[in-house]
């Protein structure tokens, strides 16, 4: 397993290869359909987002609401191909991870070609594992949207596999 | 005529709600163990070892097992001996589901279709009733995601296709899905009835348990060799290529018209999440 710690630089995302186990620690943002058309429209608008988007992981979830006594509900990743129409605006935008499950579009391998960033596939399902590897969770935007506003959630061992890295590889068929 | 108060209706729904949304069934544990096992591919393995321990985590931590806790379908089996009373059903259904999520710290996952604007508290159900003999009512409850939801097709055959059709489009649905449902799967399938029946047997068919083979033996036989196409498929756990896809193919069926074969094909993650009662 190697050990990830967040902010990821584009000379480690470059030694990444698809297949690695990795154990990720730092801050990332959740964000699925809802919240990225959002995102888009204030790109494309060349309105200031309420984050910072540069060097951010994307994560795609949507967590359960948190019980007193823990940070975050459970938190696993989303299917990540509803995010193919959004996921090349935010590479080119500068974000230097994604975190998600299956497979995503060709136009997004080749925006994390472009971009040297990479796209981590964590276990979907997993909710309750990854709940206890979240140790602080705030909803940073987009509260309106309950579950599908933005939370800026810090991880600490979040395992994950490398989907496809900046050089082409990828774990699918 | 028996009587059965809304009000136990209600707690009924509310009680298998907070166990089904945390806890996988027994089958689907022993499953999901067994895919474990067997399972040669290093980084499959690993996501399999990775789902036996969330499920205990979810167990142990008393939260879901996933974030998605999905529509809250409900399959309830009245008999007709039954006098129900006390208010309305469809309330005492909503109301169960309502207090189990917010009580559970369950997740509200319903939207209106085009504003997406969310109902906040999960509801309405999703509630199927059908009419039985007897005095008793049976309630099923199943949470359903959505990841495996959005990749479920349904075929309209034409009678010429037969078996080898619809195990055909069984296998080739789980293939177009590929890795983005959570593979391995369930997959249930409706044989027969029409456009409407095939989709909601094949949500019933997800009700009955992994491993246990339709009473059919034509039936029985399209599970089997569906489930070994597909697990040839190569996909495997979360997509990562292995030898596990699926852990079971179910199958329900009803009478159909001499014109045609709809099959539907319903994809359910490894999340199996069902729970039963009769009152």
């Amino acid at each position: 397993m190697k050990r990830i710690s967040l902010p990821l630089s584009k000379q480690e995302a470059e030694k990444l290869k698809a297949g690695d186990c990795v154990l990720i620690s730092g801050t990332v943002l959740t964000a699925r359909d809802c919240a990225h058309k959002r995102i888009c429209e204030l790109l494309d608008g060349n309105k200031n987002l309420p984050f910072k988007i540069e060097g951010s992981v994307i994560y795609y979830a949507g967590p359960c609401p948190a019980k007193s006594d823990m940070p975050s509900g459970s938190c696993g990743p989303t299917t990540s191909a509803r995010m193919n129409a959004f996921a090349p605006r935010l590479l080119n935008s500068g974000i230097a991870a994604i975190i998600g499950k299956g497979e995503m579009s060709d136009d997004v391998r080749n925006a994390l070609i472009k971009n040297r960033a990479v796209y981590f596939a964590a276990i979907g399902g997993a909710g309750a594992l990854y709940a206890s590897k979240i140790k602080r969770s705030e909803l940073i935007a987009f509260d309106d949207l309950l579950s599908e506003g933005v939370f800026e959630l810090y991880v600490e061992d979040f395992p994950a596999i490398v989907a496809y890295d900046c050089h082409g590889g990828k774990i699918y068929l | 005529m028996r009587k059965i108060d809304c009000k136990a209706i209600e707690n009924c729904i509310y009680n298998l709600a907070l166990k089904a949304c945390v806890s996988l069934t027994e089958p689907c544990k022993k499953a999901l163990k067994s895919a474990y096992a067997n399972e040669d591919g290093q980084t499959c393995a690993f996501a399999l070892k990775t789902l036996i321990e969330n499920c205990d985590a979810a167990e142990n931590l008393n939260i879901p097992v996933c974030q998605d806790t999905g529509m809250a379908v409900v399959i309830m089996e009245i008999g007709q001996e039954v006098y129900i009373k006390g208010g309305s059903l469809i309330s005492a259904v909503n109301e169960g589901a309502r207090r189990a999520y917010a009580d559970g710290c369950f997740r509200q996952s319903i939207c209106d279709p085009l504003t997406r604007v969310n109902t906040g508290d999960n509801t309405p159900a999703a509630l199927h009733t059908e009419i039985t003999d007897g005095d008793t009512v049976s309630i099923t409850f199943m949470p359903k995601g959505f990841g495996s939801e959005n990749t479920s097709k349904i075929f309209m055959l034409t009678p010429s296709q037969g078996t080898d059709g619809i195990i055909e489009v069984i296998v080739e649905t789980v293939k177009l899905a590929g890795s983005r449902p959570c593979p391995p799967v369930y997959v249930g399938v409706g044989k027969g009835g029409r456009f409407d029946t095939g989709a909601y047997l094949a949500k019933k068919a997800l009700a009955r348990d992994i491993g246990i083979p339709s009473a059919r033996a034509d039936i029985a036989y399209i599970e089997k060799e569906a489930l070994k196409r597909i697990n040839a498929l190569g996909i495997g756990c979360q997509g990562f290529q292995g030898k596990v896809t699926a852990l079971g193919v179910t199958c329900e069926w009803a009478p159909t018209h001499i014109a045609g074969l709809p099959v539907a094909v319903n994809i359910q993650c490894h999340c199996v999440r069902c729970q039963k009662a009769v009152i």
